[in-house]
């Protein structure tokens, strides 16, 4: 009952919050739907994805993506990503990826981490990493990955 | 009653088992020093070419030179350093009886100079503390870390072992995240150490300075878009208390370079 206030509360917040996140909604591993209207952008999917400041992507997975020298190593090669996932797998793994794999490194990068005892730096706060626009635009691009 | 305590007792050693089997195995355990490229290495382990040698220099000059209204220097009370100072480095963070709490090297050094010196301490970061700290530390040298065994200080070193398994930041991740469960791997370009402080206060490339262990972690703080600690808070020391227990037996490196 708790956690069912507690989405209300999240979900009423986000539109006035701005920067918070939207509702979404999970069918098995999956989110079918895009996060925002609209569809997304692979050319600026492509380019975000490589963005070591914003997205991280990289610091983490390899792929067929500029600099591979700076390519990390912690987590699976992107390549052929889109012959191995849906769209709405690859959307919900980049949303919530905690959701498949609670222990897992990658950072959930549309959900506002909880404050209590967490330290979030104050720019950071009540923020999700990347906006629902930016998520699309990278399930654009690495749906199209496909080996 | 009794057997229930004992299943009791069994299943937490297990739990207990199962979570330092997380860390890193003995056999395992390596200085950030095994991870570097040989041309990294042989600058650090060439002292006319080790850029760290200049601050252990400044801080030789430093433990000479009188200071504060006692108009005392630290040899004036501690004399060679290389004999009272060697493996003083190796089993800090030590209990600090005034304070309650444990205190890290620079800390003592400042504390130090407020009550026998009086004189003004010194800021943190600050090139003076840091070649004195350095200076303390260079007589270590080659002596492997040796955690403080006064009981008092387990209460701190667990809140830093809670503290380096706590996931923080927005993109919540723990230390023990990267150095814990994923070192060797790349992140970025960089391998990920196991996180050894063997070395501090050391040179590190990317700075293009000397700098302290508590700088590295508020760094890796900041990385995860996490408020980080102040300089000197209790907490950066208490994880200093974990991380000399995790490096045990680990040779002090003092002044190290690393990338």
């Amino acid at each position: 009952m708790a956690y069912l206030a507690l989405m209300g509360l999240q979900l009423a917040a986000s539109p006035v919050a701005g920067g918070g996140t939207g509702s979404y909604v999970v069918t098995g591993d999956a989110i079918m739907a895009p996060l925002v209207g609209g569809k997304g952008d692979p050319a600026r999917g492509a380019a975000l994805i490589s963005d070591r400041q914003r997205s991280l992507c990289t610091l983490c997975h390899s792929g067929p993506f500029p600099d591979s020298h700076l390519h990390g190593t912690l987590a699976p090669d992107l390549t052929g990503v889109g012959a191995r996932l849906s769209e709405g797998q690859i959307r919900l793994r980049v949303v919530d990826m905690k959701r498949l794999a609670p222990n897992t490194i990658m950072p959930s990068y549309y959900r506002v981490a909880e404050e209590q005892g967490r330290r979030v730096a104050t720019v950071w706060r009540g923020k999700p990493i990347l906006t629902g626009a930016d998520i699309e635009d990278i399930v654009a691009y690495l749906t199209t990955l496909k080996g | 009653m009794h057997a229930l305590w004992r299943l009791a007792a069994v299943g937490a050693a297990a739990i207990c088992g199962i979570v330092s089997a997380a860390g890193i195995e003995d056999g395992e355990k390596r200085s950030g020093f095994d991870f570097m490229t040989p041309e990294t290495q042989a600058l650090q382990a060439d002292e006319m070419s080790n850029p760290g040698m200049l601050w252990v220099l400044q801080g030789e000059q430093l433990w000479q030179q009188a200071e504060g209204r006692a108009d005392v220097a630290c040899a004036g009370c501690h004399d060679d350093a290389s004999q009272t100072m060697r493996g003083v480095a190796a089993r800090y963070p030590a209990f600090d009886a005034a304070t309650g709490r444990p205190i890290d090297l620079a800390g003592r050094i400042n504390s130090c100079r407020a009550e026998r010196q009086q004189a003004e301490p010194l800021a943190p970061e600050s090139d003076a503390l840091l070649a004195l700290t350095a200076y303390v530390a260079h007589q270590s040298r080659g002596m492997p870390i040796t955690p403080g065994t006064d009981a008092r200080l387990a209460p701190f070193r667990d809140n830093g072992r809670r503290l380096f398994q706590s996931r923080i930041g927005q993109l919540q991740l723990s230390c023990a995240s990267c150095h814990d469960d994923n070192w060797g791997k790349r992140l970025g370009g960089s391998v990920i150490p196991q996180a050894h402080p063997t070395g501090y206060p050391l040179y590190r490339l990317e700075w293009q300075t000397v700098g302290s262990l508590q700088r590295r972690l508020r760094n890796c703080m900041i990385g995860v878009r996490a408020e980080p600690f102040a300089f000197g808070a209790p907490e950066l020391v208490d994880l200093e208390l974990h991380l000399t227990e995790r490096a045990s037996g680990l040779l002090v490196e003092t002044p190290a370079v690393r990338p």
